[in-house]
């Protein structure tokens, strides 16, 4: 999928790796979403959806980024804007892989 | 969601603040002419190292994730370190400003030896020359020795942190290298009419010219060079600066002095900023929740007399101290607009009219004394 209009070889789209939130960050609820804080490299990242920081929190509990939006439920029409934003979060490391 | 939808739900302000400040003393062993505190002597009133925990614990159960601390000198404070521990060990991160003068090999030590800290030095010349006529004499010497504590004791980056002035706007490039020579981080910030500031502000801040200057200094460097996101305003001269553009005031920004009165930014120790006290009843977080000043700032504002410029989306108008300290408007441009609109109405305003802070912890002025030693 992602990797067919991909010029780089064998990239591997985040939907299929193994995630959990890194252990340094936390999650603060906002009437938005919710803020991430990054204790270790001080980043602080907006997640602007309540359905971000569901998916955000169940990630470890799934095999796959895919999986864990299924289990939350989360149409696969919006499926490539969160491969977007949690591409960004892992390159932030706010997650990152198991 | 777009980055403008997020700034409108900032706009109407976060359950806790993103970026908190405190400046846990007005006592310093420095006189800045451009203090925005007008720090010097301590306050007897100073919140007591108990209250002080009591506040930290509030920030905790608001989520808090890390505190500004300034001053003053927060390194005055005996129980400075005690307080540090105390915020770190209930996960509040500690970033703190300092003019390095009580960072000596062994507190550089100790402090490198903690986690969630980050360092500040200020620093407004690159030369001691620049920086002693803004920070008083020996304070380049001092800030230049704690960098080579911190730097000796692998602190790690620690920042340098700059107000840019008329007088340092050319050596933004040396300040640059200089933070990386210590592979520090530079942060330069902007410079307001706050606390002494009101008084040499007119000397101090940079010339039309020189803005444009630093605007493409800083969109050149991106996210290289950290600002505080101070320099909105430059905004309206094209591509938007990295960061948030638009004023934090009681949105997610706010002050605790060190007497623990609670105001809408760093900028504005003033009554009229004045949201109420961490001493009242229901505490720091009942000021933030509740109080009508904070509460009237996460109202939408009006645009005023610069609704109809094209700028104004980019610019937000500018900064709310900056104006108010020059006796403008809060809802007209700011006296740095890009554009020049503020120019004829500060023309106009009497220095004597415009607002002065309502607390002045200067030291008294004292006979020069013959030099020491």
């Amino acid at each position: 999928m992602a990797c067919a209009a991909s010029t780089e070889n064998q990239q591997t789209s985040v939907l299929d790796l193994a995630l959990e939130l890194h252990p340094q960050v936390a999650l603060r609820p906002e009437p938005f979403g919710a803020l991430a804080y990054h204790y270790g490299n001080r980043r602080l990242v907006f997640l602007k959806h309540r359905d971000m920081v569901n998916v955000a929190e169940h990630l470890a509990e799934y095999p796959s980024l895919s999986a864990t939006l299924a289990a939350c439920n989360i149409a696969p029409m919006r499926w490539p804007s969160f491969e977007k934003a949690f591409a960004s979060l892992q390159k932030s490391e706010i997650v990152r892989e198991r | 969601m777009s980055v403008e939808s997020l700034v409108a739900q900032l706009k109407t302000g976060l359950d806790a603040p993103i970026c908190l400040t405190w400046e846990l003393t007005y006592a310093c062993n420095l006189q800045c002419i451009h203090c925005l505190s007008s720090s010097g002597q301590r306050d007897p009133r100073e919140l007591t190292t108990a209250e002080a925990k009591r506040v930290l614990d509030e920030l905790h159960d608001l989520q808090v994730f890390y505190i500004n601390i300034g001053g003053g000198e927060p390194m005055v404070r005996r129980d400075f370190f005690e307080l540090v521990d105390y915020s770190i060990g209930r996960d509040i991160g500690v970033k703190f400003s300092t003019n390095g003068a009580f960072i000596d090999a062994q507190k550089a030590r100790r402090l490198a030896a903690m986690d969630y800290l980050d360092i500040q030095i200020s620093l407004d010349g690159l030369d001691a020359v620049t920086n002693d006529a803004v920070r008083g004499v020996g304070s380049y010497d001092l800030a230049r020795t704690a960098m080579e504590h911190l730097a000796a004791a692998d602190f790690g980056p620690f920042k340098i942190s700059v107000v840019v002035t008329r007088h340092n706007v050319d050596q933004l490039d040396g300040f640059k290298a200089l933070a990386d020579s210590y592979g520090a981080q530079l942060r330069v910030t902007r410079l307001r009419p706050s606390g002494r500031g009101a008084d040499t502000w007119g000397d101090l801040h940079p010339t039309n010219a020189q803005q444009r200057q630093i605007y493409q200094w800083l969109l050149a460097r991106g996210e290289t060079v950290l600002t505080g996101d101070s320099f909105f305003h430059l905004n309206a001269f094209g591509e938007a600066l990295p960061g948030l553009n638009m004023c934090g005031a009681g949105r997610v920004v706010c002050l605790i002095d060190p007497i623990g009165d609670v105001y809408a930014c760093p900028f504005v120790i003033h009554d009229q900023f004045k949201a109420g006290s961490v001493r009242d009843d229901g505490g720091f977080s009942r000021v933030w929740k509740q109080s009508p000043l904070f509460l009237e700032l996460r109202e939408p504002q009006s645009a005023g007399a610069c609704a109809s410029c094209g700028s104004y989306d980019a610019c937000q108008g500018g900064c709310m101290a900056a104006k108010f300290f020059t006796g403008l408007p809060l809802d007209g441009p700011d006296p740095e607009c890009v554009r020049g609109a503020a120019d004829e109405t500060l023309r106009q305003v009497s220095v004597v009219l415009a607002p002065k802070p309502s607390m002045d912890h200067s030291k008294p002025r004292q006979v020069q004394l013959a030099q020491r030693r």
